[in-house]
């Protein structure tokens, strides 16, 4: 079968543009939704929409077929716009069981076209959704454009004569729903197609069947009179031009890590232990050996920081990451990275806690536990990720400020940035900011004078980060309370005191070299919006959108966290209301009223899921000064 | 990693100008010298050394090492040293570390190395009490036993370190006591020249907390009825004329009479320090008095792959097939131009 013919065949039915779309796949864990969902971004990203993701997804792996609890989703917001966010509801909603329709059912528009495979609403299914009637034919319904596609029954029909088990043809019916979503935006079919191909080189009897079944659907659209016309989104023009490619945060984080490991000339070393949603880093890192990266699954997540010191120790870039559990699990680990003064990046892919709390949905309540959650005066540097494709800036940022200053940094992601996925520009590689290492790796540079291993550089605070091996540099390092200087172990009082005080502006000094933090909007006015991680998209899109109805109010996002930037402070009062969204119980807008003793204001949701543009419009209109 | 030639070197030369902070007449003072001279007769110099521990007494040892040295935090030290090793394999690593440290604390982390077979070579001060936090039971103290925390007696069943390490598939597995040199140099020796995780058990003395913990198999006078040194392809024999060996019995460990019942040379157990199978091993390192003698010396030196080699190998053979082209890994197999 041939992608051109169908791309090429003529369609006889009209076609309605749009700017921006807005769909959502929902079905079993076993549908292929997530898959179904990334094949559609990736075929939007080809045509040149810009787009971005949300998958939705359970913690059961395969909780038994038909229930709510196994319900996956997946959101895609396709534009021939600029756009930050996976959008707030969805236009379209593919359904595959009743389940899904129950579970997801919120989040499609009024009016929005409905999709549903008719053949999975069974009485045995319905109940299992909790439905006491079948919602396709009861008029529950009637807001929504409602197209009822007997999804099973057509896929069977396509694979009739291959002599497949039922449950190889059931596997197959995501392409069906994939044909006919292809063929209502009008994709282009030849990356699936590619796919199909490569994923099924060795049973060309699958092969046969998914292409099938995709060409079913998309004929299907095309000749049933149920559909009577076709979206077109076109390609957006307000990207700045470079070259693109999709990425996911977790990606971009693995990305970010070895761009910095390769630039400073260290070995990476990635020491981590398997949790939602960070392991797919350890994922990647594990497939980059050719850049020298050493991943170690270690048996915990305090064995994983410790190596990453001791390899920190050894002249390598010491990285781990993990999620909330993990970090309170390393924060005494994260102590002995301040006190030894040694260069490792902790990444925190936030997620809904505490405890095991909601290990795949979304949450920023770590950002305490960021600067405070360790014994004794225990100061960190803290950044935030704002976007998918952020990450890989963040992450070479922290492993660059971690280096120069040899200071544990904590690099915060979250669900959603983790497994979202978006267009990211593509770096030129050679122009990455150089990361210089300065190791002190010879005896020599000692001018005969005995080794300081906690010598200060003037500008940075930092200590000489030794190299070992080296005859005349032994020295020795520890958590107890050193002499600065000499690092020999002290239970002076007036010397705790300084260090403590030293430690914190070792911190600080990363201030001086931030750039100025940038508003979007009037630099004074009504109401100034401060945001960290990733309620960025849904935050700048509420300002501009009220920008735009001629409010007085503007957009901050903070990057880093720990050291604040030394102009935020000024910024805050130069508007008469600060709001500060966040997807936890109110912790930035503590941090910043504790440090400038300012009246912010917090919203707040905390349902794993993003906060959208429409709450946060309607917060900020509310906050809005009379 | 070919090892560099062996340069001439004292003890000395192993010693730092940290003041020794351990109690007078502690046993750590003598590992401390046991190990420095072990590592003067080895001929690798400081700088190619680096000591790790966690926390406890006998985890200030990296303090008076002149290598580089690592004082970490309690039970962790395991890890910290296999970071270490992974990104240094050129580096000989030793590890100090306490009863409670490795097996109460960093238990996990313990079995974890020896299961790896990190390249690492692990010294367990085993003095049977929490020492700096000033005298708990440990893990390894015996059951009943009085002390602050117990003081009705402990009820906790002990571990055996040795059982724990064969247990957790150690290849090396070396006891001595801390007062025994000749001992402790070869169990050292052979620690040293091991290429794995070597486990090594020492009984240390602790005067201050738990004073004599030991003495019912390290005093002079009983040392040779209560121990006994094993020798690799040598019969078991021991006692102070030794005439007394220990036969296999099935899989029972028996201590017999020479020249009693019929029993001579030809019937005592033959040391196999290489036996792959860690089912003898495991005989030995549960073997104790009063009923035997406590195996002394090398019960196990068996050699496979080390982790930090395998690790690195990996790593150095993808690296030779695949180039490393870092903008063709930003850019990802599916790139787009815009404008
Ligand atoms: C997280 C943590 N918990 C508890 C302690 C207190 N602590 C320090 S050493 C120690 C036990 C030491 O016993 P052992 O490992 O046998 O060493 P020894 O002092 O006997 O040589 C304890 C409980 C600590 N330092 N850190
Ligand atoms: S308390 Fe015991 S183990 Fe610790 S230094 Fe003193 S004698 Fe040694
Ligand atoms: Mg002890």
């Amino acid at each position: 079968m041939d992608g051109q013919g169908l791309a090429a065949a003529a369609s006889h039915k009209p076609t309605e543009t749009r700017e921006a779309v807005v769909i959502r796949f929902a079905g079993d864990s076993g549908d292929g939704i997530q898959l179904t969902g990334a094949q559609f971004t990736a075929a939007s990203a080809a045509v040149g929409n810009d787009t971005a993701t949300f998958p939705d997804f359970p913690a059961e792996i395969r909780a038994p077929a038909g229930t709510l609890a196994g319900v996956s989703g997946y959101q895609l917001h396709f534009s021939s716009r600029d756009i930050l966010t996976p959008g707030d509801r969805a236009d379209v909603l593919v359904v595959m069981n009743p389940a899904a329709l129950a579970a997801h059912r919120r989040w499609l528009q009024r009016n929005g076209v409905l999709i549903a495979n008719r053949d999975a609403f069974t009485s045995k299914n319905l109940a299992m959704a909790g439905y006491a009637a079948d919602p396709l034919s009861d008029g529950t319904l009637d807001e929504y454009q409602l197209f009822c596609v007997d999804l099973s029954r057509l896929t069977g029909d396509a694979l009739q004569d291959l002599g497949l088990s039922s449950k190889e043809v059931e596997r197959c019916k995501n392409y069906f729903a994939l044909g006919l979503v292809f063929w209502l935006f009008e994709r282009k079919p030849d990356l699936v197609l590619r796919e199909i191909d490569q994923k099924f080189a060795s049973k060309p009897i699958l092969r046969e069947a998914n292409l099938r079944v995709f060409r079913a659907g998309w004929d299907y659209g095309e000749n049933t009179e149920l559909f009577r016309i076709r979206y077109r989104v076109p390609a957006a023009s307000d990207i700045a031009p470079g070259r693109y490619r999709s990425i996911s945060g977790n990606e971009a984080t693995a990305l970010g890590l070895v761009a910095a490991s390769q630039k400073a000339g260290l070995a990476l070393f990635y020491g981590s232990y398997p949790i939602t949603p960070a392991s797919d880093i350890l994922h990647y890192l594990a497939g980059y050996k050719e850049f020298g990266v050493r991943t170690f699954q270690a048996e915990d997540e305090i064995a994983a920081v410790c190596a990453a010191i001791g390899a920190s120790f050894g002249n390598q870039l010491g990285v781990t990451a993990t999620s909330g559990p993990g970090i309170a699990l390393k924060s005494e680990a994260i102590g002995l990275a301040v006190m030894t003064e040694l260069p490792l990046v902790i990444v925190d892919v936030q997620r809904g806690g505490p405890s095991t709390g909601l290990p795949t949905k979304t949450e920023q309540a770590d950002l305490l536990q960021a600067l405070y959650g360790r014994n004794g005066e225990c100061p960190v540097a803290v950044l935030a990720i704002q976007s998918p494709a952020d990450a890989f800036a963040c992450a070479y940022e922290a492993c660059r400020i971690a280096v120069q200053y040899r200071v544990p940094v904590l690099l915060l992601s979250d669900g959603s940035i983790a497994n979202g996925a978006e267009p990211w520009r593509i770096p030129d590689a050679a122009a990455l900011p150089a990361i210089d290492p300065a190791l002190l790796d010879s005896a020599e540079a000692l001018n005969g004078e005995p080794l300081q291993p906690y010598a200060r550089d003037p500008e940075t605070l930092a200590r000489p980060w030794i190299k070992l091996g080296v005859a005349g540099l032994e020295h020795r390092i520890g958590g107890i309370e050193k002499w600065d200087k000499t690092g020999h172990i002290s239970y002076d009082a007036a010397n705790h005191h300084a260090m403590v005080k030293l430690r914190q502006a070792k911190v600080d000094a990363i201030a001086k070299t931030l750039p100025p933090s940038a508003v979007t909007g009037p630099d004074s006015g009504d109401l100034l919006v401060v945001t960290w991680g990733s309620p960025w998209g849904s935050a700048l899109t509420a300002v501009l959108e009220l920008q735009a109805e001629g409010k007085s109010v503007a957009h901050l996002q903070l990057r880093w966290l720990s050291p604040l930037p030394a102009d935020v402070g000024d910024i805050l009062g130069r508007y008469k209301r600060v709001l500060v969204p966040e997807i936890n119980n109110g912790q930035l807008v503590k941090v910043l009223r504790a440090a400038y003793a300012m009246d912010c204001q917090g919203y707040q949701r905390i349902a794993g899921q993003p906060l959208t543009v429409g709450e946060l419009k309607a917060a900020i209109v509310e906050h809005l000064p009379a | 990693m070919t090892a560099p030639a062996p340069v001439a070197l004292k003890p000395k030369d192993f010693q730092t100008d940290q003041d020794v902070r351990w109690c007078p007449g502690c046993g750590d003072y003598a590992i401390l010298a046991a190990v420095q001279r072990a590592l003067a007769k080895q001929g690798v110099p400081g700088h190619l050394i680096a000591t790790v521990a966690g926390i406890g007494c006998s985890s200030r040892f990296p303090y008076y090492m002149n290598t580089f040295g690592f004082h970490s935090i309690h039970g962790r030290a395991p890890a910290i040293a296999t970071g270490l090793k992974i990104a240094r394999p050129d580096l000989q690593i030793w590890m100090a570390t306490g009863d409670g440290d490795s097996l109460s604390i960093g238990g996990n982390h313990f079995i974890h190395l020896l299961r790896r077979n990190v390249d690492i070579k692990v010294l367990l001060f085993n003095n049977r009490i929490y020492g700096l936090t000033k005298g708990q039971y440990s893990p390894t103290s015996e059951f009943g036993k009085k002390t602050k925390s117990t003081p009705y007696g402990s009820v906790d069943h002990p571990f055996k370190p040795a059982a724990v390490a064969v247990g957790a598939e150690a290849g090396f597995v070396g006891r001595f006591i801390d007062v025994d040199a000749k001992v402790g140099a070869e169990v050292l020796a052979a620690a040293a020249a091991y290429k794995g995780t070597a486990f090594i058990e020492i009984y240390q003395n602790c005067n201050i907390f738990n004073d004599g913990a030991w003495d019912h198999l390290a005093v002079k006078e009983v040392r040779a009825e209560q121990t006994i040194l094993l020798e690799h392809g040598q019969p078991m024999l021991f006692g102070a004329n030794r005439d007394k060996g220990v036969r296999l019995v099935g899989t029972r460990p028996q201590v017999f009479q020479l020249g009693h019942d019929g029993l001579g040379i030809g019937d005592a157990w033959v040391h196999d320090a290489h036996d792959a199978d860690p089912v003898r091993a495991f005989l030995l390192a549960r073997m104790e008095g009063p009923e035997f003698p406590t195996p002394m010396g090398v019960l196990r030196s068996v050699q496979r792959p080390a982790y930090d080699e395998l690790i690195n190998a990996q790593v150095a053979e993808v690296a030779a097939r695949k180039p490393a082209d870092l903008q063709k890994l930003l850019d990802g197999p599916h790139p787009w131009l815009v404008g």
